[in-house]
Parts: structure tokens; C-alpha cells; sequence
């Protein structure tokens, strides 16, 4: 079996193709917003301009006949760069006359990440620009345990960065800088409960700023402060679930340091820790490919009529079969 | 025989009349960030625990506190996850009432930290409990537990409107849970949305 599947939730334009063994073809084109973040109607025309030509490189690879189900993102996500995607599947599909899958986006994240580490029922850490969440299997489907209670931890990195005119993409830049930071300094620790909140911290590093401290002191302890948040709710869901395996997946699962302190966090627990290669972390087509011929598996599709896109679509929706 | 759990944050070892809860050091954090995080647990977990229960909360008696180990009762009751129904769920509501009009928000509202015992609910683990007079902090508050119910029982939906019977008690009860409802609106991915653009 072989499944097609279409990224667009946001700032990635991504084909990729996949077999029950292996990522056959990934093609993609980002989004780089000319100032500030990404602005959804930009976001969508840069997609709607490139989806051939990404197809066409796709179609350098692997023949349209052989492929059996066409799966796009269908939330969550920003709702005009959700349409381009799903108008190319369903166009798609049409033209093969194969099934078409709409895919939870955040579920996709989850199922690649279990599909190429092995990990087989993990507490996932799930960081990109807009979400922050962590997911784990409960009966029949996934619960989120613990989630921002406002902005995505990217975002919050990406704010930082372009309020000291770093270039974008902020994220590596920022873990760059922090690498050479020699001082803590204190931030707004804010866990409630299990979720958490990084408002505080990029106002008060932004404060720090123009009050002259070294810069590579504040996006270090920017870092540490947003990354231990991120693990100790990540431990507290595996204490709490009696879980032994943690997933890292999600853009902002590139940082080697949240990759060090989660395989920390698992080593001291006995756990064991997961992160899949780096391509495979941020938004990218071979996640909803996979996800579409599992689901495809499970005879579960989506009729056209059916597969309006959901900006607010939750992992809890879907039920899990698998 | 001591009994040893690790918890997410802390070692609590379970001795036959008492239980120290020793908040050990987590290598994944800097240790600048880490000595305060475990000082400052410590010492305000103690201080909430004894305040909740002068204000008629059922929590342990702390016998001692020293950098980052408390020392206190034990409570040998059952484990709230196990024995979770309706009449439990509502006088876990009576108890948040209590914690509330006393300032005092929890953090952690989970049936792990909660334990019966002679018919009352004893609420534990103070961790992540702060003073916080706004609506806000309680609405987040018994959202956790919301949560915690959906994650944990099927029938979480008759538990949760049990508990709120219970949290009714609370003079601020009709604000806080309207408050809730926009908590449970929000922080989903509509609203986080506009904060990417
Ligand atoms: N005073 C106590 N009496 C009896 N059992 C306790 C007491 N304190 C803690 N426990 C047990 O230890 C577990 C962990 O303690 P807790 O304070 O919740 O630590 P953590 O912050 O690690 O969750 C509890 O879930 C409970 O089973
Ligand atoms: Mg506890």
C-alpha cells in the first residue's frame, strides 16, 4: 500500500510519499515571511504557488498510478493555508480516483514519531511554533495531559529573536546564542498544574534587554527556564500514566538542548527517550502520508463532503483503532 | 518496611506513621534554577499545607521542614483514583470550596493527590500550590481536575457535575465557573493561532 499525503497547516508546503515500509519521496517548499510571523493569507499564497511544482517533484519519483490514497493535514492549522492543501488532495484524488484521508495534523506528528524510533506507547512532547503539548495514549484515543495555556513555545522563541533582530527562522539562531550564555538569570517559572505558559518569560527577556544584559545570558536562560517547564510536565505525565518511553516531536524538537534534558529526565527515571531524525520532526508530508495508510489500514477515509478543513481540529477527536 | 515512590518531582518514602517527601535533585536543570525551584517548593508546600488546614481542609501535620524535605503524617486512607464515584467526587468539591475561600489554589487537583480516610477527603501534595485571590487561578485550578476526571473515568461527565456540587459551596462558585468555560474555549488552537501571525 501506498499513500501520498499533503502538509499545509501552516508555514510548510509538503508532499510526502510512503509505503507501509519506508519514505518513498518528501518534497517541500517553506514559507519565509518577509518580517514578523507568518501571516495566514501570505503563508497560503506562497502554497498555492508552489503546490505544482512540489507535485511535479514528487511525480520525478514515484508514479501517480501506483500510489492508493491521497491524505492531507485537515487541522489543526490556519484555515487558508489548510484549504490550499486540501484542494490539491481532493483534486488529486479525483484525477487518480483513489480515497481521499483527512489527517489530524498533531496525531500525524505523534504516529511518524512512534513509526521511525519504535517508541511504542510514549509520553509525547509535541513543541512547534503554535502548539506545545503533551500527548499520551489513554483507551482508544489520545488525551492531552498538559498544553500551553497561551502561546506555543516556538512562537514564544520566535518573538524573542525577531526583538533582537535575529533572522528568521529565530529558534536555532537563539539555541546558538544560548550555547555561549555564562549566567542565569531568573524567569518567570509558571506550571499550573500540568499546563504552562510562556508569555511571562518573553516579556521579561524583552525587558532584560533593553535594560542591557548580555544578550547569550538572557536566550540561555530563556532556554533553561522554558525547557524545564516543558519536562517536568512532560515527567509529571509519565509519573502520573506510569509511562516508561518519551516522544520528542514537533519543530522545536531540533533543539539539542530540550533533546539533552528530556534524555536526561528519561535516564534518571529509566525510561527511555525517542526523538526521530530532524527532518521527520517539523511539519512535514511523509507524517500525514503515514498517518493516511494507517488510517487507510483501518478503512477509515474521508468523503469530499466531508473533508472541510478544521483550523481547531483536536488530537482527542479521533478515534484510534490501531 | 519504608516505601519509596518517586514522583514526578519528588521522593515521598511512606514510614509507618510518618511520610518524608524529599524534593531531589533533577539533573536535566541547571542547578541555579533547580536549588530554587526545590527550596521554594519546599518551604511553600509546608506553609499552604498547615494554612489549608486551619482553614478545615483535611491535609497531614508537618512534623518538620528542612531545605528540601518535609516530614509529616502519614495518611493511611485509600488512594482516591481507586475508589472515585460520585459521593467521593462531590466532597472533593467541598474541600476545593474550603481551599478557595481561603485564597489558596492548589495546582495539582488530581485524584492522585487526594487520599480517604474516615470518610474525608485529604488533600496532599501542596507542590504547586500558591495564594491567588483571582478568578482566573481557580478556574485554572478546577480545570485541571476537569481534565484529570476526562483523562482518568469513563463516566467523568457525572463526576464532574458531582464535584461541582460539592464546589458550589465556594461564595465565588458562579464566577469561577463561568471563568472556566472560557479556560476550556481557550487554549485551544483557534485562539493560539492569531498569536502565530
Ligand atoms: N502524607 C501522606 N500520607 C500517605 N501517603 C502519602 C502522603 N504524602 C504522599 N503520599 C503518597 O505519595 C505519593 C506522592 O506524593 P506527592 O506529595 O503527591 O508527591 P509528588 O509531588 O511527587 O506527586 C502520593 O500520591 C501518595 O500516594
Ligand atoms: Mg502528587
Amino acid at each position: 500500500m501506498i499513500s501520498l499525503g499533503i502538509e499545509s497547516t501552516a508555514w510548510n508546503f509538503s508532499v510526502g510519499v510512503v509505503s507501509e515500509d519506508e519514505v518513498i519521496a518528501l518534497e517541500g517548499d517553506a514559507y519565509i515571511p518577509r518580517e514578523g510571523g507568518i501571516h495566514p493569507r501570505e503563508a497560503a499564497q506562497h502554497h498555492s504557488e508552489v503546490a505544482g511544482k512540489v507535485l511535479a517533484r514528487i511525480f520525478e519519483k514515484v508514479n501517480p498510478g501506483e500510489i492508493d490514497a491521497v491524505s492531507f493535514s485537515q487541522g489543526p492549522g490556519m484555515g487558508p493555508c489548510l484549504r490550499i492543501g486540501a484542494t490539491v488532495a481532493r483534486t488529486l484524488a479525483l484525477k487518480l480516483d483513489k480515497p481521499l484521508i483527512g489527517v489530524n495534523h498533531c496525531l500525524a506528528h505523534v504516529e511518524i514519531g512512534r513509526w521511525l524510533t519504535g517508541a511504542e506507547d510514549p509520553v509525547t512532547l509535541y513543541v512547534s511554533g503554535g502548539n506545545s503539548q503533551v500527548i499520551a495514549r489513554r483507551g482508544g484515543r489520545y488525551r492531552v495531559f498538559g498544553e500551553t495555556l497561551d502561546i506555543g513555545i516556538g512562537n514564544a522563541i520566535d518573538k524573542f529573536a525577531r526583538y533582537i533582530s535575529l533572522p528568521h527562522p529565530g529558534g536555532p539562531e537563539v539555541e546558538r546564542l544560548a550555547e555561549r550564555g555564562e549566567r542565569y538569570i531568573e524567569m518567570p517559572y509558571v506550571v499550573k498544574g500540568m499546563d504552562f505558559s510562556f508569555s511571562g518569560i518573553v516579556t521579561h527577556a524583552m525587558k532584560l534587554c533593553d535594560e542591557g544584559y548580555r544578550i547569550e545570558d538572557i536566550a540561555f536562560s530563556f532556554q533553561e527556564t522554558a525547557f524545564a517547564m516543558l519536562v517536568e510536565v512532560t515527567e509529571r505525565a509519565m509519573a502520573y500514566l506510569g509511562k516508561e518511553e518519551c516522544l520528542l516531536v514537533g519543530g522545536v524538537g531540533a533543539n539539542s538542548r530540550l533533546q539533552e534534558m528530556l534524555g536526561l529526565m528519561c535516564t534518571d527515571r529509566n525510561a527511555e527517550f525517542f526523538a526521530p531524525p530532524k527532518r521527520y520532526m517539523g511539519d512535514n508530508g511523509a507524517m500525514i502520508a503515514y498517518t493516511g495508510l494507517l488510517m487507510m489500514k483501518h478503512g477509515i477515509r474521508t468523503e469530499l463532503s466531508e473533508s472541510y478543513v478544521k483550523p481547531d481540529f483536536r488530537i482527542e477527536e479521533v478515534e484510534i483503532p490501531w | 518496611m519504608v516505601k519509596v515512590i518517586m514522583g514526578g518531582e519528588a521522593e515521598v518514602r511512606i514510614h509507618d506513621s510518618f511520610v518524608e517527601k524529599i524534593r531531589i535533585r533533577k539533573r536535566y536543570r541547571i542547578k541555579e534554577l533547580d536549588d530554587f525551584l526545590r527550596r521554594r517548593r519546599t518551604i511553600s508546600e509546608a506553609r499552604i499545607i498547615s494554612n489549608a488546614r486551619k482553614h478545615g481542609v483535611a491535609t497531614p501535620v508537618i512534623l518538620d521542614v528542612d531545605d528540601c524535605r518535609i516530614v509529616m503524617e502519614r495518611i493511611d486512607g485509600e488512594p482516591v483514583r481507586e475508589i472515585m464515584n460520585r459521593d467521593v467526587s462531590r466532597e472533593i468539591g467541598k474541600g476545593v470550596a474550603k481551599l478557595h475561600s481561603a485564597g489558596i489554589v492548589h495546582g495539582d487537583l488530581t485524584p492522585m493527590n487526594m487520599i480517604l480516610k474516615n470518610g474525608r477527603i485529604y488533600f496532599i501534595d501542596f507542590g504547586l500550590s500558591y495564594y491567588d485571590e483571582r478568578v482566573e487561578a481557580k478556574g485554572v485550578d478546577i480545570h485541571v481536575f476537569y481534565e484529570a476526571l476526562k483523562a482518568d473515568f469513563d463516566n467523568w461527565g457525572e463526576l464532574w457535575e458531582a464535584f461541582l456540587e460539592g464546589y458550589s459551596e465556594y461564595g465565588k462558585f458562579s464566577h469561577v465557573l463561568e471563568r472556566f468555560r472560557e479556560i476550556e474555549m481557550r487554549g485551544r488552537y483557534v485562539d493560539k493561532s492569531e498569536n502565530r501571525s
